[in-house]
This record gives structure tokens, sequence and C-alpha cells, in this order.
């Protein structure tokens, strides 16, 4: 299938459009929400609240035996919810330490949830089928009432993110300050964290329990590599989000039977690693070369320290010709060279014949060095 | 003294499970003063003000401001929290961070305006950081993170500021700023309750004076507080000799315990 075709399909076919529009909108509350949990270090707890919510998923459908939406939310939010308020008790009242609690929760609340599984699946009755779905996800069963159910939880998350913007920066940045103007922070941190709760349950159809943490946490790390401003990394962790919902949804609604979870992981993989790379200032490929130009400029500055050192005194034709620097400086040829180019680029000294003579601005500069 | 207290501290115990962090301490700070607050590592020192703040629950005792409970008392203080307190890899500029500080004026929902710029702005050339507002916070330097603290807490224009630690880890110029400016907040009336480290600049810096280890120890003018007898009660014997009342002349020496020790 051509991408003519597919861009045709998400804009005419009704089932296409409507798994991409349900994906666009949980990978945008997502990203948003998945900005404020990598800032405030919580990524582990979106995994543990995703695989929390999944016993929620089968005891909702267990007592309603409805597969309704807003029924399987509702299950999925109170047992992720649980499982929070579990992680932050334990840390709180024991010893036990965050990530020993994390994963606690994290195993207990999904062993408890396969089990309630795979009772449903001998179940005798027909509208058991596709809850399995919630375990790495099927975009391709979403619905319209699904989407609905999404965006509208989602809008109502993005809401409450845009009104008190100013509140969960400063609650991200410097809690311990806030509470000493007076802010109501705890009950600030549960709203944020019950935000992130719907966040992930919302994505639990679609991406599923075991790789939801993913749609949280991915989009935002790379985010935060292109932009030093909270409100674009937020902007652009929710277009990241939306991008790879769709991108994933879309080809795994597609592909047969292909589970969409993974299938958006490859996709938002690649963005992370394309962040981490190449953007500029804080990507890889940025910091190797401008360790390498720091060692260029460094060696530059101890050139000319040799040289003032040398200035004037019987060895200096010796020590100040350029065929002989290599050897007393101990650099191989290539950055002996490189850094002869930068010492008479940036000024320090001037060539003439086969020598290097500082400049009086070169003087300065090596003084000055010495002087640190 | 009949200037009134701008800190009041009565019968303040502190215990993390169960371990007393401190053992009923009485304090008072009259208006106007620049206090330091000094004892040994694992004092209490950090928790006192903390404490004061309402962010470490006290087990017994009680806290007024001006005569009343901190919580009604709240725009009248300022808080400078150890610069390592918080992530300076944060994605933000030195002025949000001095906008911080207005959040609770501004109030819930509305965004800081261009009135609040203005103030922030004041704030950071008052500790010299102008031309860094703009700066991305993990590019500062340490001294410089702290001045923004600093200029965090002055826009909050409060009458009582308690910092903890401003003088940790900064460079010698940040140092000299810090104290012009403590001085400057005094003069204006301003109460000052700073942690401290360095003993060699206690008499140089500040007038007032509280020694703590867990206990109160001593507590007033630092002419009166700063002897050999009550520093050997706050450094239970480990401080064999200081220069009481001196200068600094002879340089930074940050923790006592590298002056000779006697018990140990």
């Amino acid at each position: 299938m051509n991408l003519g075709q597919i861009l045709h399909d998400l804009l005419f076919d009704y089932t296409l459009r409507t798994v991409a529009m349900g994906s666009a909108a949980l990978g945008l509350v997502s990203g948003v929400l998945g900005a404020f949990a990598v800032l405030r270090r919580q990524s582990l707890l979106g995994d543990a609240i995703s695989h929390a919510a999944l016993p929620g998923v089968a005891l909702a459908f267990l007592l309603t035996m409805s597969r309704a939406p807003l029924v399987l939310v509702l299950g999925a939010t109170l047992s992720g919810w649980l499982g929070t308020l579990f992680v932050i008790t334990v840390t709180r009242q024991t010893r036990i330490k965050q990530d020993t609690a994390l994963g606690i929760v994290l195993s207990v609340f999904f062993g408890f949830g396969m089990l309630l599984l795979s009772i449903i699946q001998r179940m005798p009755t027909a509208s058991k089928a596709g809850l399995d779905k919630f375990l790495f996800g099927q975009a391709a069963t979403l619905m319209s009432r699904d989407v609905v159910t999404t965006a509208a939880l989602g809008a109502a998350a993005l809401l409450v993110v845009l009104l008190l913007w100013k509140e969960f920066k400063l609650l991200s940045f410097d809690p311990a300050f806030m509470k000493s103007v007076g802010y109501p922070v705890r009950r600030l941190d549960i709203l944020l964290t019950t935000l992130m709760v719907i966040a992930i349950v919302i994505g639990l159809q679609t991406v599923g329990v075991v790789l939801m943490s993913a749609m949280l946490v991915a989009p935002a790390a790379a985010a935060r590599q292109w932009t030093d401003k909270l409100g674009r990394m937020v902007l652009l962790s929710g277009g990241f989000g939306a991008l790879v919902g769709v991108l994933g949804a879309v080809t795994s609604a597609q592909v047969g039977r292909l589970p969409t979870g993974p299938t958006i992981v490859l996709y938002v993989s690649g963005i992370v690693v394309v962040s981490l790379l190449a953007a500029p200032d804080r990507g890889i490929v940025a910091q190797l070369r401008r360790r390498r130009r720091q060692r260029v400029q460094f060696a530059a500055e101890a050139l000319a320290i040799h040289l003032l050192n040398h200035e004037g005194a019987p060895d200096a034709a010796v020590e100040t010709a350029i065929a002989h620097l290599r050897q007393h400086l101990q650099w191989d040829e290539s950055f002996a060279e490189r850094v002869t180019r930068r010492t008479i680029t940036s000024g320090l000294a001037e060539r003439s014949n086969g020598h290097l003579r500082l400049t009086s601005y070169g003087r300065e500069v090596a003084r000055r060095a010495m002087a640190r | 003294m009949d200037r009134p207290l701008a800190l009041e501290v009565r019968d303040l115990t502190v215990a993390y499970e169960e371990k007393p962090v401190l053992w009923d301490v009485d304090l008072e700070v009259p208006e106007g003063v620049l206090m330091a607050i000094v004892g040994p590592n694992g004092a209490g020192k950090s928790t006192l003000i903390k404490t004061v703040l309402g962010l470490v629950p006290s087990a017994a005792g009680q806290v007024r401001i001006y005569g009343q409970p901190y919580a009604r008392r709240r725009e009248l203080v300022g808080y400078v929290p150890q610069r390592g307190s918080v992530d300076w890899d944060f994605p933000t500029n030195a002025l949000d961070v001095v906008l911080m500080g207005l959040y609770r004026k501004i109030g819930w929902i509305r965004r800081p305006a261009r009135r609040e710029r203005e103030l922030a702005l004041e704030s950071l050339a008052k500790v010299g950081m102008a031309e860094y507002a703009d700066r991305q916070i993990s590019q500062l330097s340490g001294g410089q993170q702290q001045r923004v603290f600093l200029a965090r807490a002055l826009v909050q224009d409060a009458q009582v500021y308690l910092m903890d630690e401003p003088f940790a880890g900064v460079d010698a110029t940040t140092e000299r700023a810090i104290v012009a400016l403590l001085r400057e907040l005094r003069a204006a009336g301003k109460t000052l309750i700073v942690v401290h480290h360095d003993l060699q600049t206690v008499s140089e810096y500040f007038d007032w004076l509280m020694l703590l280890n867990v206990r109160h120890i001593a507590s007033g003018p630092v002419a009166e507080v700063f002897t050999a007898d009550n520093l050997r009660d706050a450094y239970g014997g480990r401080v064999a000799f200081v220069t009481p009342n001196a200068g600094s002349e002879n340089g930074h020496l940050s923790e006592p315990q590298s002056l000779l020790s006697r018990g140990g």
C-alpha cells in the first residue's frame, strides 16, 4: 500500500480515521504529562501505574460483564491509583526504597491482573473477547466510543495542565520552596499524579499495559534534547507522542495482527535515538565535537605558553620551529597540525620561516592562562 | 531589648523516626539582625529553619513570626533553600526561577505579566545577574545559581529571610556579593537568619549568632556568644582552638574538625 493510499484512508476510511484520531489524542496527552513525569523523576512510576491498571480492567469486566470503555477505564484508574498510593505509602512509612516499592507494585499487580485475565479467558461468555489486547495493545479495535472517551478525558487533563501551568512548573522544579510560600503542595502533587494516571489508562487499550510507559517517557526524553524551555519541551513531547501514536496505530492496523504497543515503541525509539545523537547542544555528536574543539583550544593555549617560555631564550630557534613542535610536545601529526592552525587562526601566533612567533595578543593570553 | 521579635522558637523538638534532631530548642531573634546559625554537621541547622517554614513537622514546640504562627505570616518570610536541593538541569532560565518567588502573589491560573517580569529583573540586577536573565540555569556557575536563588527570595519582598547555606560552594566574588547584599538588607530593617559553616567568617559577616548542636547552646550578639567555651560546647570538645572574635585573615577553615582535636 502506498503513502497516498494511506493518506486517503486516513481521511476517508472510517476505521482508520478513528484509530488515528484515538492514538493521536492519547499520544498528545501522554506526551504532555510524560514531560512532567520525566522532570519529576517519576518515569518508573508510570510503568508501575500502567501495570497496576491491569487487574482493574479485569475486575471491572468481571463485576459488570461490560466492555464499555468508561467502565474499563474507571477500573484501570482505580487500580492504577491504588498502586500509586501503595508506592507512596510504602516509601514514606517503611524503610523500603522507592525503586523496590515500584518493583513490588508492578509485579504483584500485574501478576494478579494476568491471573484474572486467564480466568476470564476460560469463561464461556462471548463478550470476553479481546480483553487480552490490554497486554500489548490493539489499535485496530478502537471504536468511536473509545475515541470519545479518550478525547474527553485527555482534553480535561490538558485543560488542567494549561490552567495550573506555573504551579506545575514550580512543583516540578522546587516543591520545598513551593510549600514555604503556602501552596497546598501535597494536593497539587496528587492532582498531577492523577493526571498521569489518566494519561496512562486512556492509552491502555491501544498501547497495552506492558509498553504504555514508553509513551510517557520516550517522547519527553526526546523532547528534552531539543530545547531548554519547559513550554517548548512539553509541546514537543506532546507532538512526538501524537506522531508516534498515529504512526504506530496506523501501521499495526494496516499490517494484520501486529500489536500496536511494540510498533509504537519502534517508532518512538527512532525519535529518541535521533534526538540523543543529533540534537544541537545536548546531542552526543554536538558534545563530542565541542569536546574536540575544546581540546584543540586548550592545546593552542598550551602551545602559546610553550612559545612564551622559550621566547628570547637561547634555544628559541629550535623550540619554536614548527617541525620540532610535534616532537617536543608529543603530539601526533594531524593533531599538531590542527593545533598549529588554530593557534594561527585565533591570532595567538604567526608563522614566519617555519617558526611560530607569538603575537602580543598571544603573549597576553599565555600569561593569563598561566596565572589561572 | 525593645525591638520586636522577628522569630521566636519555643521548646521545639523535631525527630526523624524517633531519633531527635532538635531537642527542646528555644530561640529569640530580634528584628533587624544578621544572624548565623552555626554548629557541627548533623546539628540540625537546616532542620531548624525547615521546621520554622513548616517543611518539616515538629514533635513539640511552637514557632512565631512577629508573634503569629508561620501560616499567618508567610508573606513576611523569604526562603533560600540549599542550592543542591533542586535539579539545575531543569529546562528554564534564570528570570523564570526568580519569577517563581512571585507566583503566590500573582495567584492561581494567572501568568506573570510585564510588571512581574520587571520586578524579577530588578531583583536579578540587585545580585549582579541582570545580564544572565535569559541564561539556561544549568549553564550558570554554582555561585551564579546561588545568586539566582537569592534574587528569588528578594523578589518575595519579605521582612525575615531564612537562608540555608548560601555560602556553600560559591566563588569568592559571589561570597562578597552575598555579604554586601545581606548588609544592605539589614540596613533596610530586614532580619536575616543564615545557616553558616565557616567559623572563621562569623565575626566578620554577622552581628548575631546561634550555636546549635541538637540542643540550643547559646544565642545572642556575636561578641557575647562566640566564645571558646560555647564553641567547645557546640562542637563537643573537638574544637581545641578557634579564634573567637577574630578576623578571617588566616583563610577559610570551614569545618572545625580540621583544627586539631582533643576528644573526637
